[in-house]
Parts: C-alpha cells; structure tokens; sequence
C-alpha cells in the first residue's frame, strides 16, 4: 500500500488522464446535488449535525470506558472479542479464526478497516479465498485494485470500463453494457459464493456499548448475506467506531446516508446482536468483534487530534474536494484518500514520509464546511504541516520533525527577514515594480506556476507609493 | 455607531499587483466620511508562513505589522483572506505567548474591506455606470475562515446596471490557496482553468473577487486561455462605477 510515486507525480498522472477527470467530475457534481438535495433548510442541517457532532465527541471523551463497556455487552450477547493493536495482530487473529475451523472460503461485506489491514492481500498468501461481495469492491478485486473512494470503491471506472472487465474475467459472461444486467451477472456469482463461504467478515458502522449491537449500513443486501449465511462472522473495526446507545445511532445514520450518497435511509440497516440463539432458523453459530487500533489510541491521545476520530465514514469531504475531484482516490496512495485521508494517513504512517500529501491542500475548507460531524480538516493539515517540520517536546505524532529539509528552512527565514524588516520589504517590492517584466520566468516558483497560467507581472507603482503621492496619512 | 478614523492594511498582493484596488478601497472609505490612515512599513500578515507550519517565522512579521497599528480603532482589509488570518489565527498563532492579549485586541478591531462597507458604514452606492455583466467568485478563505456572509453580493445588488450572472461552480475552490499553487502547479493549475472556463461561460465581461490571490490566479489561467474575460477586484469595480468622472 505504500507510496512508490509520491502524490505529486500522481496526481499529475491523473490529471493527464481526460477519462479518469471526466468519471470523477460527473460523479462527484451528482452527489454534491444528491446532498444538498437531502438538505434543504440549513438550520435543519446545522441542528443535525450538532448533534452529530456532540455525540461523537462524547462517545470519544468516554472511549475506555465504553470499550470495555462494549466488550462486556458483546460477550453477553455471545460475541467474542478480540483486540489488535497493529494491522499485523488483526491478521494473524483473523487468520487464527479461520484454521481453527477449517474455513478456506470468506466472503467479505465492505470494510475500510480490512482494507487498512491489507487482509484479503494477507489471507491470500495463507491459502484463503477471500471475495469482496459489495459491488463496487467486487468490480475492483477484479482488476486488482484498490478502492478510490471509501463509499463508492469503484467510482473511477465507468459503464463501459465495467463491461469491459466483467465480459473478460467473469466466467461465460456476454459482453453487454445494460447495469441491470451487469448487476444481475455479479450477483449470480456472488450468490453461489454466499452459499458455499465458510466464513462471512464485514465491517461495522457504529458498535453501541450499552446492548453490544453491532450496525452494518448498506445498500445491496451483500452485508445481510455476508453477515449471517456462513456459519461463522467476524465483525472488524477501528477502535473509534463505539457510540453510547442506541440512541445516539438513529441522528449518526441520518447524517450518514444524507451525506454519503444523498439518500434519507439505506437499503438495509443490519443490527447484530450475536450468534444463533436457540431454536432461531438462521444466522452464524458464531460471531467475532476484531477491534482494531493501529495509531489510532496515538491520535485520541491529542486534544485536537482527537477530532479526527470523530469521522463516521461519509466520504462527504471527498465527494466535495476539489482536489479529490481533480486526481481521483488512486493518487493519494493511501487507504482513505480525499481530505479525511489527508490528515488520517500521516497520523497513522508518520507527518514526514507524507509531507507531500499534507500540502496538497488548498485548505479552503470545502471539507469541514459539509463534514457530518464538523471535524476542522483545515486546522489539524495546518497542524500536520507543524508537526512534520518541528519536534514539538509535547507531541507524539509519529514521525514528527522529519519532513523539515535545509531549503526549505532557509525559505522561510529569508522570507521572515524580509518581511519583518520595512526598509527589506520597501527595496524587495521597488525592485518587483521596476524591474517587473524583467522577472525570469524561468524561476523555480515562477515556472511552476506558469505551467497552465500567464506570468503574474507586479504593477508599475506599489500601492505604498501610490499612497505617499496621494498623501494619505500615515497615522 | 459610524467611526470616524480607520486604519487601511494593503496586504502585499494588492501592494504589488493590484495598488488600483487598494486605492479604490480607500477612496470608497473616504468617501462614506472615514478618515483612513495608512501606516507606513505594511509587508504581509504571515499568513504564508502560518499555513505551512513556520510559526515562529510568522509570528515574527505579524509582530511587525501588528505594532504598526497602536490606536484603537478599526483596520480595515481589501482581502478576506489577510482579514480572517489577523482576525482568526493571530490569537491562535501567538497563544502562550506575552503579548498575546495585545494581539487579541488586534485582532478584534479587523474587518474585510466589504464587510466593512455593508455592517458597519451601511454605505448606499449609486450605479453611474454603463449596463455590464459580470459575475462572482467567492474566495474560499473569506467564505468559510472569515465568514464573509454576503456583503460583496450586498454591494453589487446596490447597483442598478450591473447584471451578476451566477457563476457554475461558485463556492469552489480556484486553486491559488497560497504555496499550494507552487507546490501541486499541476492540480492548481487545473482548478484555475476550470474556474476559468466557468466564468467565460457566463459570458459576463468581468469576473470579481475580495481577494487578490483568486484574482492573480484566475487572471492567469484567463491569460493562458486568451479569454477576453478580465478579473477585477471588487473595490475597484464598485469605485469605477460609482464615482463621478
Ligand atoms: S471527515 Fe467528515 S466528511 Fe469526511 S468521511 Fe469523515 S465524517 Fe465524512
């Protein structure tokens, strides 16, 4: 998963792409409209999202106890749970799982979490199918890939592209480009696969703490099917996920699917409450919680990183990026792209080997303006970008210090010189006028900025001098 | 309560690229009846610095700048984002810090050049000018850090020749966001060209802004395009249409 190309290369990679720029545009202009659409009273929204937001932050205040409270409430219920402090743990744990019971066959509902752990890649190895049965992560495990957007994996590809893949790699398959019959073919596969898998994973949206119910929100029934056909399911999540009661999660689910793909409820809300209980028809006979942490006891530790921690998963800060929309998910180069990614990743992998991801950001704040749960993007990338360049005492952000370079550190000091000093900035701005069509435009900056603009010329008098002639007061 | 003398800041984007806006924000200041008082030794407000995380090189020019300014009264900005840095991130930038309670006091005396013009001297314009269309870009640092709530649209409205076409993508982001446009020229450049091409459709003869940033950046991608299209500041524009010649 890690990054062999920086962002920057692919990102322009991407951009060089008109057919890539063209699936994410309309994609991304039909779920801005899709959202708005689910709300139309701003006050209504702002009242939501309060709540939202209270919530999380609550959950997030009593984190251990609730995770222990959790804990508890599963194992009431007859759910095991398991706790992974790195990717590596999960795997193991989850691999561990399955050979006991002999289980060779998993099919999977949709996880981010599982993604992170780079699971299906690490079952593989150890001898065990693993089939992505959401559609879009179907279409993707297919080709290879990875997800370009947490919600909608496949996103980048367009009807075509798909009908492409699916008449080359599905067994029989005709080609034909009409999606019902596209989504008709996936099924058939999927099905056979549902009824005969060992084991069924998926990932979990909220775990309520009270009652040790476990919710799954999706779409296409997979997660159902995932969640109790076989015989034996494991539940993975981030250690954040964990909400106070039932309560808390109808405001959590409203925000989630308004914000996500603009629909006022999902297809299906699956709640489980444990294995197969006497006398029940269906279901699993047994049912695991894997709680992952990797960084993330790390990031809760921060006052103001912690806000982080609060993200539901929407992918509404991508859906409304404009850079995301410009470079699509692959350029990220991480597990969560978009701005969620952007502070997410260098938490998790270190501020310096991402330092390239943190200032690609025009930090306009298109993100935190639509986030369910008002999570400051901006703030905590401008924060990042501190960290990655200064070894603050205070601080465990991993790998703090480590993006700082010689020339940029002299970068700035010649710019606070000039600019703290009058007289530097006076002759700096008298030499940008006079001399203004003189400027190389072969200067580093300069041509950077030149590659899809004309040079900027400074004017011929600065304001400061047009002001001493007019002989405006100086105070 | 209409002040009497206020202090102008000219940012370092409209002292070296767009001095007309400057003077225009001043004129339009003058002549609602406020004296303005230009201190001498303006550079930038560090903003550049503060947003790559160079904190203690910014502190030290907003010290510089923030001195230049001892009465009490307002400084009034042609730009949304120098406002919202001085207004919202000084206090932040020099938390801890012991002259942190003068910085506060700063920074509550800041107000965006049209902010200024629409809540506090409720200025009434009138349109001498030509029929014209134009049409709007937010910066996105005056929209969501300062929280400019529609005074620039206030203004325009207040103008009976100017037709304001509504701009596709309005509240989206043209690319400049300071270093970003250096650092990634590619995705920067390629936001400034569609910013572009949604203005042209608009076919409007101008495209506006608060803040010289958007303005240089949008510009140049008009430029690279050889659209007709010009962007302007909002001040100058309103100065040129309400003063008589
Ligand atoms: S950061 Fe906010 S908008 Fe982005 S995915 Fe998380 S909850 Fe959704």
């Amino acid at each position: 998963m890690h990054a062999e190309t920086g962002f920057r290369e692919s990102a322009a990679q991407a951009l060089g792409d008109p057919q890539i720029r063209a699936n994410f545009r309309r994609a991304m202009d039909g779920l801005m409209a899709k959202r708005a659409a689910q709300f139309p009273d701003p006050a209504d929204l702002q009242a939501l999202r309060s709540l939202g937001t209270a919530i999380r932050a609550r959950s997030l205040l009593k984190l251990p106890e609730l995770l222990e409270q959790l804990e508890a409430s599963c194992l009431r219920n007859g759910i095991q749970v398991h706790w992974a402090r790195t990717c590596e743990e999960g795997n193991e744990l989850i691999l561990g799982l399955l050979r006991a019971r002999g289980a060779t066959r998993l099919v999977k509902g949709k996880s981010m979490v599982s993604e992170e752990m780079g699971l299906n890649h690490f079952l593989e190895e150890h001898g065990v199918e693993a089939l992505e049965s959401d559609l879009g992560e179907y279409i993707i495990q297919l080709d290879q890939e990875t997800p370009s957007h947490i919600i909608m994996p496949a996103i980048h590809k367009n009807k075509t592209q798909i009908a492409r893949q699916f008449s080359q790699k599905i067994k029989d398959a005709k080609y034909t480009e009409d999606v019902d019959e596209l989504t008709a073919l996936a099924r058939k596969v999927l099905r056979r696969k549902f009824l005969e898998a060992d084991a069924g994973l998926s990932g979990v949206n909220f775990a309520v703490a009270d009652t040790g119910t476990l919710c799954l929100v999706e779409n296409e029934g997979n997660g159902r099917m995932s969640t109790h056909v076989p015989a034996l399911h494991i539940a993975v999540m981030g250690l954040e996920k964990v909400v106070e009661t039932l309560e808390d999660v109808a405001p959590l689910y409203a925000l989630l699917t308004r914000s996500a793909t603009g629909q006022a409820v999902s297809t299906y809300l699956n709640l489980v409450r444990g294995p197969r209980g006497p006398g029940e028809l269906d279901g699993p006979r047994e049912v695991h919680l894997v709680i992952l942490d990797n960084g993330r006891s790390r990031i809760y530790a921060d006052p103001q990183l912690r806000a982080t921690l609060r993200c539901i998963r929407c992918g509404a800060c991508m859906n409304h990026c404009p850079v995301y929309t410009r470079v699509g998910g692959h350029a990220y180069q991480a597990v969560y792209p978009g701005p969620i990614g952007k502070i997410l990743t260098p938490q998790m992998e270190g501020v310096g080997v991402r330092h390239e991801l943190l200032h690609g950001s025009s930090l306009c704040g298109a993100c935190s303006e639509v986030c369910p749960v008002e999570i400051p993007i901006p703030e905590i990338i401008v924060r990042l970008r501190r960290e990655a360049t200064h070894r603050d005492p205070g601080s465990s952000v991993e790998g703090r210090g480590t993006g700082r370079t010689a020339t940029e550190d002299l970068a700035w000091r010649v710019w606070a010189a000039v600019l703290s000093r009058p007289g530097a900035y006076r002759f700096a701005a008298w030499c940008a006028t006079r001399f203004r069509n003189l400027i190389p435009g072969g200067l580093p900056l300069l041509k950077a900025w030149t590659l899809a603009r004309g040079k900027p010329v400074p004017a011929r008098r600065s304001l400061q001098e047009r002001v001493r002639e007019e002989g405006i007061p100086h105070g | 309560m209409h002040p009497e003398r206020v202090y102008f800041y000219g940012t370092c984007l409209v002292d070296l690229f767009y001095p007309e806006a400057g003077m225009a924000g001043i004129r339009l200041l003058r002549r609602a009846g406020v004296e303005v008082l230009f201190p001498d030794g303006q550079t930038c407000c560090g903003q550049p610095a503060f947003n790559c995380g160079y904190w203690e090189e910014a502190r030290g020019v907003a010290r510089s700048q923030v001195a230049l300014f001892p009465l009490d009264i307002p400084v009034v900005l042609p730009s949304g984002s120098c406002a919202g840095m001085m207004r919202n991130h000084y206090p932040e930038l020099f938390h801890g810090e012991p002259d942190e309670a003068r910085v506060r006091a700063f920074s509550g005396r800041v107000f965006e050049l049209t902010q200024f013009l629409v809540d506090v001297l409720e200025v009434k314009l009138e349109d001498l000018g030509e029929p014209v269309k134009v049409t709007w870009h937010s910066s996105c640092h005056a929209l969501r850090d300062l929280g400019l709530a529609g005074q620039p649209q206030a203004l325009l409205g207040q103008l009976a020749n100017v037709e304001v076409a509504p701009l596709a993508r309005e509240r989206e982001c043209c690319g400049f966001g300071g270093t970003f446009s250096v650092r990634h020229p590619e995705i920067s450049g390629a936001m400034a060209c569609d910013k572009a091409a949604d203005a042209v459709a608009t076919g409007a003869s101008r495209v506006l802004s608060t803040d010289g940033g958007c303005l240089l950046n949008v510009q140049g991608a008009l430029e690279a395009k050889g659209a007709a299209l010009r962007a302007q500041h909002i001040a100058e524009f309103l100065w040129e249409r309400t003063h008589a010649r």
